[in-house]
């Protein structure tokens, strides 16, 4: 069970080799985006691909909470919705009001982030700055409502601050389906025709390069960073403290409420941006999809992934999204390889995932990556061990450990 | 005042008597919490599943067999969940515990998804419940009547059993101290199961009669009355029987009194339970008859 | 005493649970520089005590004083004022009410260990350290997310480096907390108290569950400690002989109430500690 720390050479070989490869990762996605033919495998690709990045934020945002903070919350989906509207509302197109809010008078905010930033910037760069400034609000906007939430929650103990958060969920929703409010949120209309991925273009000179694929990764990735610079600073240290030994921690002068508070914000403000990527991801959101089903979907993600380890719940993330798009579609449809088999048909897929999530949760609780890390200087560790074995057992022992 | 009663009696009927079927399901939840400290999320599944029992059952058995087949259909399926899902975590950490019970409430949710097709299932009418009747002007159906008095007469029959019997007896041993109460020589076990099997025939009772107020079943049927009932059971004070009763009534009665304020409202009756929770866990969090736990340091 | 300078003072205090006074009207003054004990059998409230001077308890009356200023200080209030079974239950009553929580304590300067190790278990031996600077530590969740106050952070692993080596646990740095041997669970409990940098160490029951050889090696320990850290040291403890040792003064408690006190030699021929812990009590 050794934490393996990893000598400076290593980290740094580490570090050009994930540099590397997200470099790769990124131009083969601008290469998807813009000019590889579409065919039926990119079709289903393209979609994983957004999706999975998208919740892979959603889940580390969740597991800086429950599993490294170690406070069982179960509101994800209401700071999703708050994230998802807040984005939306800010970014409907000024023109497209009265079809939107079609019965609410064309709704009180008039205008649109994107579009006033296009008509300075031009189309192309202001929607793109435009939706990021919204996903910043979007974010903001989950951060301030979570910490009005917090006061109150955050003093319960486990489960009770699972079903307090899990009701805030609840009344979140409620509240955004309500008439009263209908001009901001359209009561329980869906909300439609903002920026989404499919605006975002980027051009030079005359040629437009699309970034659809790109932009969700790239957000995503950039909040997923931040998180990881947050837990390995001195207060993820605070917070993985309080998981531990609550009693110690404030002993040991962790003022638990004030850091409580912090990592419950900053999580619901990378939920909020979750939140907003997901509405522009679908085009449309109505309040009536984030129900407490979506806050257990994405908790048994984390912990298909592993309670505490971020890239497990990268990881997850994707395998889940793949799985449940892509893989295991065939399941729903009745048959595999031509073979027709009766029990397969709408909704044996998800029987198959509920039924995977129990032998999970039952037999393998720790799931893909326990607590531990996948980095590249782990896994160049391995590989030189495994060449030369007598030189690597020199430098020290242990498993993968973290960065 | 006498107005106020007379336009708003429906309302209030309707809420005693959805206020007595969350009172069946807070039952179930509050004496899990009592012994094994954890929120079952899967009970308002069970329930929802004893709802979709009744739907297959009644198509091709006589509804004096069904009901009885729902009731024990139900009980052995709390008994399996508890056996399979919870019982190899007794050790584990509570966050497990609680994980393993939403992963329940998944599995039950995606199987009745896919044994319905996603289609509503119309529930059967069961004669005599279903009848319509009158009183002081107000129509309907005489479940509601029903609700409320059997509802009654299951909490004493189930106090008096937790207070008369030797298994009873067993059971609050457990619930004051899980560890001594295994080094007793207490079967845990068995008294584990008894609770799972008690609050499941309860919760399978309290579908008979809600399901009667409803059209039909749908796999999500069980999540909203199950938090309701969980609610209920810490605004009483969880692990307290009789605090769940008068939570569910109050929550019952409210939320219909909202319902009946008009169509604006009507979202937030759902909501209000909630508002209801997070007043009760400030101001009072263990409840109206909670026992209060110190941590050792 | 009363020329010294006293660290730490508990006056009057009462801890009530209920019906239950677990610690009764009692006061202790903990003189700069000195190690000062308080002992009684199980059960005579000795932990309610420290609790009561770190702020996991309120308690229901009395006052502690630590470095002059008054810390924590309570009078009976609410139900307690009519269930109220111990004294003076007046004497603070005018005076405003000071409850601060554990770790606003911590940060004046007392530091404390567990009777049951509490170390952080799923940390190394240096990040349960490093951790505890976490307090002291200048920087903000920003600079510290952006790394803009890299120096402090710098700063902190070679503070926490140089305090392992000194307490002869830096070859265990990489280890979980939890993998160590229980001796040296206790030690690093120690160190991590260290490293919030008190002025006062309270100690609870540090040698519980040693064996005489270890307890011995312990004793020097705290003496060694407190001599290079320039502490006061008040700690709870069982074993006699590590008390009777190290302590420059004695209090002893039964029931929750003070039935002694005294130099070390005083207590060992004091008749009613005889009779109330050392006569009755066989394993020590």
């Amino acid at each position: 069970m050794n934490e393996t720390l990893y000598t400076s050479s290593e980290k740094k070989t580490g570090n050009v080799v994930a540099i590397c490869v997200i470099a790769l990762v990124y131009v083969f996605l601008f290469l998807l985006d813009n000019f590889l033919p579409s065919n039926s495998f990119t079709l289903m690709l393209i979609p994983v691909l957004k999706k999975g990045a998208i919740y892979s934020l959603i889940c580390v945002s969740m597991n800086l909470l429950n599993g490294f903070t170690g406070l069982f919350s179960l509101g994800q989906a209401g700071f999703l919705l708050i994230g998802a509207y807040s984005y939306a509302i800010f970014a409907i197109p000024a023109d497209q009001h009265s079809a939107v809010y079609q019965y609410f008078d064309g709704g009180l905010i008039q205008f649109s982030i994107p579009e006033a930033l296009g008509s300075v910037l031009g189309t192309n760069l202001g929607s793109f700055l435009g939706a990021i400034i919204c996903i910043i609000i979007a974010g903001l906007i989950a951060a301030a409502f979570a910490a009005l939430i917090g006061i109150p929650v955050l003093r319960l103990k486990s489960d009770y601050l699972a079903i307090a958060t899990l009701g805030f969920a609840e009344i979140i929703r409620a509240i955004c389906q309500w008439s009263g409010l209908g001009t901001i949120t359209n009561g329980s209309n869906l909300l439609r025709k903002y920026t989404s991925f499919s605006d975002i273009k980027i051009s030079f000179g005359d040629t437009v390069f699309k970034l659809s694929t790109i932009f969700p990764f790239l957000i995503a990735m950039v909040s997923i960073l931040l998180i990881v610079l947050l837990i390995n600073s001195s207060y993820g240290r605070a917070f993985k403290a309080i998981r531990d030994d609550e009693v110690a921690a404030e002993a040991m002068g962790i003022n638990l409420f004030k850091h409580k508070m912090l990592s419950f914000v900053i999580s619901s403000f990378f939920a909020g941006v979750g939140g907003a990527l997901l509405a522009m991801y679908q085009t449309t959101i109505q309040a009536s999809a984030f129900k407490t089903a979506m806050t257990y979907e994405i908790l048994l993600i984390v912990v298909i992934g592993g309670i505490g380890s971020v890239t497990g719940s990268c990881i997850a993330s994707f395998l889940y999204i793949a799985c449940n798009e892509w893989w295991l579609r065939f399941l729903d449809s009745g048959s595999v390889f031509g073979l027709s088999v009766p029990f397969f048909r709408d909704g044996f897929r998800k029987v198959v995932f509920s039924v995977i999530i129990m032998v999970v949760v039952l037999f393998f609780s720790r799931g893909i990556m326990g607590d531990k890390e996948l980095s590249f200087a782990g896994m160049i560790r391995r590989l030189k061990r495994k060449k030369k074995p007598a030189k690597a057992a020199e430098a020290s022992e242990g498993g993968d450990g973290n960065e | 005042m006498a107005s106020f009663l007379q336009a708003n009696l429906p309302y209030i009927l309707a809420g005693i008597s959805v206020g007595g079927q969350y009172a069946l399901i807070a039952i179930g939840y509050t004496m899990v919490y009592g012994i094994l400290r954890l929120i079952n999320f899967a009970h308002g599944d069970v329930f929802m599943v004893a709802g979709l029992v009744m739907v297959y059952a009644s198509a091709s058995l006589p509804m004096y067999i069904s009901i009885p087949l729902v009731l024990i259909v139900t009980m052995a399926l709390g008994f399996v969940i508890e056996r399979v899902a919870y019982k190899p975590l007794r050790t584990a950490p509570r966050m497990s515990l609680m994980i393993s019970a939403i992963g329940v409430s998944y599995l039950l949710q995606n199987c009745a998804l896919y044994f319905t097709g996603g289609l509503a299932q119309v529930y059967p009418s069961i004669p005599w419940l279903s009848n319509t009747v009158t009183i002081w002007g107000a129509t309907t159906k005489m479940v509601t009547i029903v609700t409320p008095i059997l509802t009654i007469v299951l909490v004493i029959a189930l106090v008096t059993f937790i207070q008369k019997t030797k298994m009873g007896m067993a059971m609050r041993a457990v619930s004051k101290d899980f560890e001594t109460s295994q080094l007793m020589g207490i079967r845990i076990n068995a008294v584990i199961s008894t609770t799972f099997v008690i609050g499941c025939l309860l919760a399978a009772i309290g579908s008979l009669l809600y399901f009667t107020n409803y059209p039909s079943v749908i796999p999500t049927s069980g999540s909203m009355p199950g938090l309701k009932a969980f609610v209920a059971a810490v605004f009483g004070g969880i692990g307290s029987i009789p605090g769940a009763v008068i939570g569910a009534f109050v929550i019952g009665i409210c939320e219909n009194i909202i319902k009946s304020m008009g169509s604006n409202w009507t979202v937030f009756s759902d909501a209000f339970t909630f508002v209801l929770l997070i007043v009760v866990l400030l101001v009072k969090p263990t409840g109206i008859f909670g026992e209060k736990a110190t941590d050792k340091v | 005493m009363s020329e010294e300078k006293m660290v730490l003072r508990v006056e009057n205090v009462t801890m009530q649970f209920g019906g239950v006074v677990a610690v009764n009207d009692l006061s202790i003054d903990v003189p700069e520089g000195k190690i000062i004990a308080l002992i009684g059998p199980n059960g005579a409230g000795k932990t309610t005590a420290f609790n009561c001077i770190t702020g996991v308890y309120e308690p229901t009356n009395g006052l502690v004083e630590f470095m002059g200023q008054p810390m924590v200080r309570n009078h009976p209030t609410g139900k307690m004022k009519k269930q109220y079974l111990g004294q003076d239950a007046e004497k603070y009553i005018h005076d405003p009410v000071l409850n601060p929580s554990p770790d606003k304590i911590t940060h004046l300067g007392i530091a404390r260990t567990f009777q049951n190790i509490r170390l952080w278990k799923s940390m190394t031996v240096f990040d349960n350290v490093l951790t505890a600077k976490h307090m002291r530590a200048k920087q903000n969740v920003f600079s510290a997310t952006f790394r803009t106050s890299a120096k402090e952070e710098r700063r902190m692993r070679q503070e926490t480096a140089d305090l392992l080596a000194e307490q002869n646990l830096l070859q265990y740095q990489n280890e979980l907390a939890t993998s160590l041997p229980y001796g040296l669970q206790r030690r690093l409990e120690i160190a991590r108290a260290l490293a919030t940098d008190p002025k006062l160490l309270l100690l609870d029951e540090p040698a519980a569950g040693m064996n005489p050889q270890e307890t011995q090696e312990l004793a020097d320990f705290i003496v060694e400690t407190r001599e290079k850290y320039n502490l006061t040291v008040f700690l709870i403890e069982h074993h006699m002989d590590l008390v009777m040792r190290i302590s420059d003064y004695i209090y002893v408690i039964d029931f929750g109430s003070e039935i002694a006190q005294g130099v070390p030699r005083e207590i060992q021929s004091n008749q009613r500690v005889i009779d109330a812990y050392l006569g009755v009590s066989e394993d020590e």
